[in-house]
């Protein structure tokens, strides 16, 4: 069976992930415009600016839109089914994609408070969100 | 971009399981007999523009395709705006045409995702269109990302389940008038809702197909009218609209780069969604079709499932809509699946459509959509 994606950071990336494996979440504040960005990038993607500062994130969100996913797309998350993937509002007011997890599907719905736990996948640590 | 370009030609080839294909016969099949349909020979050709396969692997799809049929085009290029590329392809095509720099541009897709890989390689090569690290790693599908939008819309507008199995029904019903579609049984509303889920509050039967098949049309200056063999029909506008790729990174969940794309459109072809007498519209899922109907401006917002179930996007309706069945019972073979809309545009502008035929048709609006809902393309073709 083969095993769940792990991420493979590259020079955008890597002091993002390096964070999460000391379970602290990062994003990017644009010194030009203010602008706080996810995913990190090498430029500001409002303003082209590229004086981005890595801040500490609040880990806490809001559930913006979700789906309890039945068909995996893979073997490695047939066991996980049904499980949840979502659209998080952080309180840094930017949007990320992740699972909710320990937490019955069922109970999920759209403005649900969450907050951020890290799972360890084979030796990268990687955001989840879990009920506030 | 008033009468700059015409299709004179199209084709699509049988789309569903079609044994022994492969995707560049596929690809062979549907040009020729695109060109044949122009009643243009291959030798008229000189101008090529491909889209994607993923059953093979061709760096260069467009030089491997024309050294496949064995043509020396003037021009030749390769287009990837996912489900958007065949709109697009009409778009860049009628300016080559326009600018005088190709004379007859052939634009041709097919992929062989039922022949050529299993159902699991497809789902598993479809999920990688997610973001690699911020949302592979978490298990994305395509009808997973559909369905945060198929969510979120219905939180937002009231849409319901009904509303998109009618949509689903609807498209079925479609399909059994066409003898090229690969699903002609007809489905009720109670076959969508015990359709089981796959990535709720999406079920199979809101899912597009996963077919066999290809696509091509030739487009022609304007004064090549006279060398084709069809009554033509003319580009009358397009225009594309682009706000993000991955859906995390989606400025809205509920407003598309289709109201822009479609805006252009329209503006260039000086006419107004109301205008329109037959639509074919991308259709990946129902959830596609509902938000694109609302965000184009054909219904307002929280309308077009009503109208759906009302009957309103079938023959006699306000806005029949994928006359073919679309993506979700016609077919769906990749870049060739948002060209079936085109092709059956052209057919309904001709008055060639058989029993699916709209009377009277002259104006059409054709859209795509690529990635989840990233890419859009609109199109308004006119009866020449
Ligand atoms: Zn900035």
């Amino acid at each position: 069976m083969t095993a769940k994606p792990v991420p493979r950071p590259n020079a955008d990336t890597a002091p993002y992930w390096e964070a999460c494996n000391e379970e602290r979440l990062l994003y990017q504040k644009c010194g030009a415009c203010g602008h706080n960005q996810f995913y990190p990038r090498s430029i500001c993607a409002k303003c082209g600016g590229g004086e981005l500062a890595w801040t500490e994130a609040a880990p806490t969100g809001a559930v913006h839109s979700f789906t309890v996913v039945e068909r995996a797309p893979s073997e490695a998350f047939k066991p996980d089914i049904p499980y949840v993937l979502a659209l998080v509002d952080m309180a840094d007011g930017y949007r990320m994609m992740m699972n909710v997890v320990d937490c019955d599907p069922a109970a999920v719905e759209i403005g649900m408070a969450v907050r951020i736990v890290f799972e360890n996948r084979h030796g990268q640590k990687l955001p989840q969100a879990t009920p506030a | 971009m008033a009468d700059n370009a015409i299709i004179t030609g199209v084709h699509n080839t049988k789309v569903g399981k079609v044994p022994g294909s492969s995707a560049m016969s596929l690809h062979a099949e549907a040009a020729l007999g695109a060109i044949a349909d122009a009643g243009l020979a291959l030798g008229d050709i000189d101008g090529v523009i491909c889209a994607y396969i993923l059953t093979e692997n061709y760096p260069m799809l467009s030089s491997a395709f024309c050294e496949y049929l064995g043509i020396e085009p003037n021009f030749n290029a390769g287009l990837n705006g996912g489900g958007a590329t065949g709109a697009m392809m009409v778009m860049q095509a009628a300016s080559l045409v326009e600018t005088g720099q190709c004379r007859h541009v052939l634009c041709v897709a097919g992929d062989s995702r039922v022949s050529g890989m299993t159902r699991d390689q497809a789902v598993a090569v479809l999920a990688d269109f997610g973001h690699p690290q911020f949302e592979v790693p978490y298990g994305i599908s395509i009808p997973a990302a559909y369905a945060l939008v198929a969510r979120r819309y219905m939180h937002e507008t009231g849409a319901t389940l009904e509303h998109l199995a009618a949509l689903a029904v609807t498209h079925r019903a479609h399909a059994a008038m066409h003898p090229d579609a690969h699903m002609q049984d007809p489905i009720t509303m109670d076959d969508v809702a015990a359709a089981r889920t796959i990535a709720s509050p999406l079920r199979l039967l809101d899912c597009c197909l996963i077919s066999d098949g290809g696509a091509a049309y030739v487009v022609s200056a304007p004064d090549a009218a006279r060398d084709t063999a069809r009554h033509p029909v003319r580009v009358l506008g397009a225009g594309q609209g682009h706000t993000h790729e991955h859906i995390s990174q989606a400025p809205s969940l509920t407003d598309f780069g289709c109201k822009n794309a479609a805006a252009r459109a329209f503006a260039k072809a000086g006419v107004t969604p109301s205008d329109i007498d037959v639509a074919e519209i991308y259709d990946s899922f129902t959830i596609t079709l509902l938000v694109e109907l609302e965000s184009i401006g054909f219904f307002a917002t929280g309308e077009a499932g009503p109208a759906a179930l009302a009957g309103e996007l079938t023959h006699g309706g306000r806005l029949p809509c994928n006359t073919h069945g679309g993506l979700l019972s016609f077919g769906h073979s990749g870049a060739a699946g948002g060209m079936f809309h085109i092709v059956e545009a052209v057919r309904q502008l001709r008055h060639e459509a058989a029993d699916r035929q709209v009377p009277d048709a002259e104006l059409c609006f054709a859209h795509g959509d690529g990635g989840i809902l990233s890419a859009h393309c609109s199109l308004v073709l006119g009866r020449g």
